[in-house]
């Protein structure tokens, strides 16, 4: 009845999972209550659950990346804790069966469902806004998407209290995640987490790739677009190539430990490098599939808080496409010590290093936008320069890594390990968070608290470099990866100093918690009654903060690179908006349960194929077919927003524009 | 007199400080530069802490005025100067674009050369030239210990690598369990061992001593404690201690080899006197149970075998 499910999974013998599990049940609950006595739920339940609106969709997925986060952190305090413990006699306070669960769920989460949502939560919130469009071209499928997501999400945390999580590392490498080495239930909620969510990203993609190249305002042309639809494109391209085949893959290792096929295995002709390099033809874009849209971040960033165009428009999208191109060709740098020969080593490692090419470019160019401009230091900008400053050092130990004679001593060593959080740390974290500081206003119509936006910045950017640089140290030692113990005391030191930059990154992830709170106490004296809170340049910052559901009352025309600011540069010149257009009714997506009901299927059919009961894994996946069913069974799919509260809303806001407007002419 | 103020002692004792912190940071970075792979005892590593270092210098001398740039324009182009000139619509130039393209061009194509030369010259199953004759060691990962034999000198080690100085040692690994990867870091190239497939890995060590080697590739539950010695000594000495092996200790045969795969971690050195002839090939082939049997050339396990791409 309940497969392998029992009382056993549940881990009463272990004090720390079990400790956590309350706290989280405890916080839900807790959480759960207090929106339902204040009166939210309605509000939430139409307001985000349910929503289709690209923007709210966006706030959700970054509302989970920040959640996964904080779990991810948890686990990388963890682990730098042990290391620094378990040295020498001592064996630390983690048994090798729990360490190794920490450090693949660490991996997995920071990668899936922290840098994964971020990514994609900026896109929902910014790619139609940019466009100039009302949503994205396929609304429902949106929610879905997130929910499927969410889904993924939950199953992988819902290891740490029923059962356990993969002990294999992040990406469960075979034969060691085949049944004969891991017979536990670890690498299936590792599977299912992932083609579950995975089904989402793929969505996603299909989603904004449609998005991008068929809706965009009237004489928006693809060398039009804002760099970050760009980068955001060539990101939903790569996960449409290479998503697919982490599905295949991971459905190969499930037929494996499901069905007993030997894809894999060691023995019934099963070959483990087929899977090493199938997960890697995945494995690798999906780093590009995180950096692009950072770029396309730094590139928004650096253009408007330098008050000038972004340096080499066409040079950046033309470096953005290569980087999207090649990074599909270079996946066996991850495994040079395999043995695969001269020829192909050397082959492979010439094409990573030419991703290194555009990528310089795209320095060069964000160093020749600061070139000539009034550059304001506000957090996105210090982001800016702190990420240019930290990325070339990891563009360099990249660089060493693709050369193969290089790799062969440095191979899966600490060396790596501080290169990948040195690109995606400097990288796509800075970018994430820059992103989050400078769009917040527009979600929410206020800023966040400079002050305390700089201290967290310091936290990461020195914490980081403490964390980080011992291990390349170690690394050079000879200092391998994924220890729960360390036999040499002279890495003490080193250890301790990596910690100590851990916990400064720890206190850096709790001052965002106090910003939020705090800048949201203090919300009046940082209104954004303008739309426009940084003096921006693209159409996101044309309509009110936040942006009504239909972002646009009438779509923008379009006339050139930098959409708004030619638009707000005319208005200054001739003191006068332009002509009030013709308002028309608008036709809007209706909020649907379908997302979140289809992912309560989903989970409970993840669930259930997790622990082999296989009624309920029937169950769920008839659920979630009979949901999809059931909305296609809808008529109404849209409702109208009257004329008259477009046009309301559309004067209001024209109001406000001719009051900044005036205020700006008197000023220059 | 100092212009603050201070008491000179004050002044000498920061100036002690100082001193002090500079010797300790410049020990740390000694000690730190010279260790593992920044200390190789063969030419394989030597050859490839050459390419690292070289490789490292050509980028920092890009990387590094790069960064006095980003600092130095941002901050003269900061907002508040009044000698900075603001140009609100200079958003493209040719001749830059030209030079931002020209530059990790031509350090690509230039670190592109190197690693092409680098991956033939330090291809791991390249044999290494020398007048001395090479030692043939077969390399099998074990839960969680490294299996050693010596084909030639009929013993066999666990957890101890034995080898003489100044001459080539041909490696064939394997993996009787999960993927390994076989590294010393002080002798160079590390390579993978997986199971049913052979690897090849040629090394050399020239400076007698005791050297840490590891596998660095996670493998279970016992991974950490996968560690050995790797002993380099002089010729003589060498053959005098594998003479002084053969015949002590157990012999790995069969059922000594079954008794030996049972999952174990930080497993103390010991030795074989003798081996059964074929061991190695038996555990690519997986039929050690079979070991007294003629491994028949066709089977299919070792077709896949020899169909590594290395080689093996």
């Amino acid at each position: 009845m309940l497969g392998k499910l029992s009382w056993d999974a549940i881990p009463f013998h272990d004090p720390i999972p079990l400790i956590t599990s309350l706290v989280v049940i405890l916080a839900v609950l807790g959480i759960g209550i207090w929106v339902w006595r204040k009166g939210y739920w309605p509000a939430l339940y139409h307001g985000y659950i349910t929503s289709t609106d690209h923007k709210k969709i966006g706030i959700m997925y970054i509302v989970l990346a920040l959640l996964m986060l904080v779990r991810g952190f948890a686990d990388a305090i963890m682990m730098r804790l042990q290391q620094s413990l378990a040295i020498g006699a001592s064996q630390g306070y983690l048994p090798p069966e729990h360490y190794n669960q920490i450090f693949s769920a660490h991996g997995t989460i920071m990668i899936f469902f922290v840098a994964m949502p971020f990514v994609i939560g900026f896109m929902n919130f910014v790619v139609p806004l940019q466009l100039g469009v009302r949503d994205v071209a396929f609304p429902t499928m949106n929610n879905v998407s997130f929910w499927l997501t969410a889904s993924g999400a939950l199953l992988i945390n819902l290891s740490l209290f029923i059962g356990e999580f993969a002990r294999t590392g992040w990406l469960a490498y075979p034969p060691l995640s085949e049944l004969e080495f891991s017979p536990g239930v670890g690498v299936d909620y590792y599977l299912v987490a992932l083609q579950i969510s995975g089904v989402g990203t793929v969505l996603t993609a299909v989603n904004f790739v449609t998005t991008i190249l068929k809706t965009r305002a009237p004489g928006m042309s693809y060398l039009r677009m804002p760099v970050f639809c760009w980068t955001s494109l060539a990101a939903n391209l790569i996960i449409l190539a290479a998503f697919p085949v982490l599905t295949v893959t991971l459905a190969l290792l499930m037929l494996d430990r499901y069905m007993g096929f030997h894809f894999f295995t060691n023995d019934g002709g099963g070959n483990s490098m087929l899977y090493m390099n199938l997960i890697w033809v995945w494995g690798h874009p999906e780093v590009y599939i995180l950096v692009l849209p950072a770029f396309g971040i730094y590139s928004e960033v650096a253009a408007t808080f330098s008050g000038k165009p972004l340096f080499g428009y066409r040079s950046m999208v033309f470096a953005t496409m290569v980087i999207c191109i090649v990074s599909l060709m270079v996946w066996l740098h991850h495994f040079f010590t395999m043995g695969a020969g001269a020829n192909i080593n050397a082959i492979f490692g010439i094409a990573s290093m030419i991703i290194g090419i555009p990528t310089g470019v795209k320095i060069y160019n964000w160093l020749f936008t600061m070139y000539g401009g009034r550059v304001r230091f506000t957090v996105p900008m210090y982001y800016l320069i702190g990420f240019m400053l930290t990325f070339v050092g990891g563009g360099l130990t990249g660089v060493l890594l693709a050369i193969p004679p290089v790799d062969f001593v440095v191979h899966n060593s600490l060396f790596l390990v501080a290169h990948f959080h040195h690109v995606i740390i400097g990288g796509v974290v800075f970018a994430l968070m820059a992103g989050y500081t400078y769009w917040f206003p527009k979600a929410f119509g206020f800023t966040l608290d400079e002050r305390l936006g700089k201290m967290i910045f310091w936290c990461w950017f020195i914490g980081f470099h403490l964390a980080f640089m011992p291990l390349y140290v170690l690394g050079l030692w000879g200092g391998t990866r994924r220890m729960q113990h360390i036999s040499d005391p002279s890495w003490a030191p080193w250890l301790n100093v990596a910690l100590l930059g851990a916990v400064i990154i720890g206190v850096g992830i709790v001052l965002t918690v106090v910003q939020l709170l705090y800048s949201i106490k203090t919300r009046e004296q940082r209104l954004d009654v303008t739309g426009d809170p940084w003096d921006g340049r693209t159409l996101e910052w044309l309509t009110l903060s936040p942006p009504p559901h239909y972002n646009f009352a009438v779509l923008p025309d379009v006339h050139g690179e930098e959409a708004y600011w030619i638009r707000k540069q005319t208005a200054i010149k001739q003191d006068a908006l332009i002509d009030e257009p013709d308002y028309q009714p608008i036709e809007m997506p209706i909020d649907t349960p379908t997302g979140v009901i289809c992912a309560f299927f989903a989970s409970l059919c993840g669930f259930a194929v997790i622990w082999h009961i296989w009624w309920l894994a029937i169950l769920g996946l008839v659920g979630a077919f009979a949901v999809f069913v059931w909305y296609a069974w809808q008529d109404e799919h849209e409702h109208i927003i009257p004329v008259e509260e477009v046009r309301a809303n559309a004067r209001e806001r024209r109001r406000i524009r001719m009051e900044h407007l005036h205020s700006l002419s008197q000023s220059t | 007199m100092d212009p603050f103020g201070r008491h000179p002692s004050c002044f000498r004792s920061t100036r002690v400080v100082s001193r002090i912190a500079l010797t300790a940071t410049s020990i740390l970075l000694l000690t730190a530069c010279n260790r593992g792979i920044l200390d190789p005892v063969g030419p394989v590593g030597q050859a490839e802490k050459t390419i690292l270092i070289n490789s490292t210098a050509i980028m920092l001398a890009i990387i590094i005025p790069t960064m006095i740039a980003t600092v130095a324009i941002a901050w003269w182009f900061r907002r508040g100067n009044k000698k900075a000139t603001y140009r609100p619509d200079w958003e493209y130039s040719g001749a830059i674009e030209m030079v931002v393209w020209g530059i990790p061009l031509l350090t690509i194509m230039l670190l592109g050369g190197i690693a092409w030369i680098g991956s033939h010259d330090l291809e791991p199953s390249k044999p290494l030239a020398s007048a001395n004759p090479p030692l043939r060691v077969e390399v099998v990962s074990l839960d969680w210990k490294w299996l050693f034999i010596y084909p030639d000198q009929g013993i066999a080690t666990v957890n101890q690598l034995v080898v003489p100085e100044k001459t080539p040692v041909s490696y064939r690994l394997t993996s009787a369990t999960v993927w390994n990867v076989f590294f010393v870091p002080q002798f160079g190239t590390m390579i993978y061992t997986m199971p049913r497939m052979t690897t090849q890995l040629h090394l050399q060590a020239d400076r007698p001593g005791v050297y840490d080697g590891l596998s660095a590739h996670f493998s279970g539950d016992g991974f950490p404690g996968m560690e050995f010695k790797a002993q380099v000594l002089p010729t003589d000495q060498f053959a005098t201690w594998a003479q002084g092996s053969r015949g002590q200790g157990g012999a790995l045969d069969a059922a000594s080899y079954a008794e030996l795969t049972k999952p174990t971690s930080y497993v103390k050195p010991m030795t074989y006197g003798t081996v059964s002839p074929g061991l190695f090939d038996a555990i690519v082939a997986d039929r050690v149970d079979q070991l007294h049997l003629p491994i028949p050339q066709a089977a299919p396990s070792v077709e896949k075998a020899s169909a590594t791409p290395s080689g093996g």
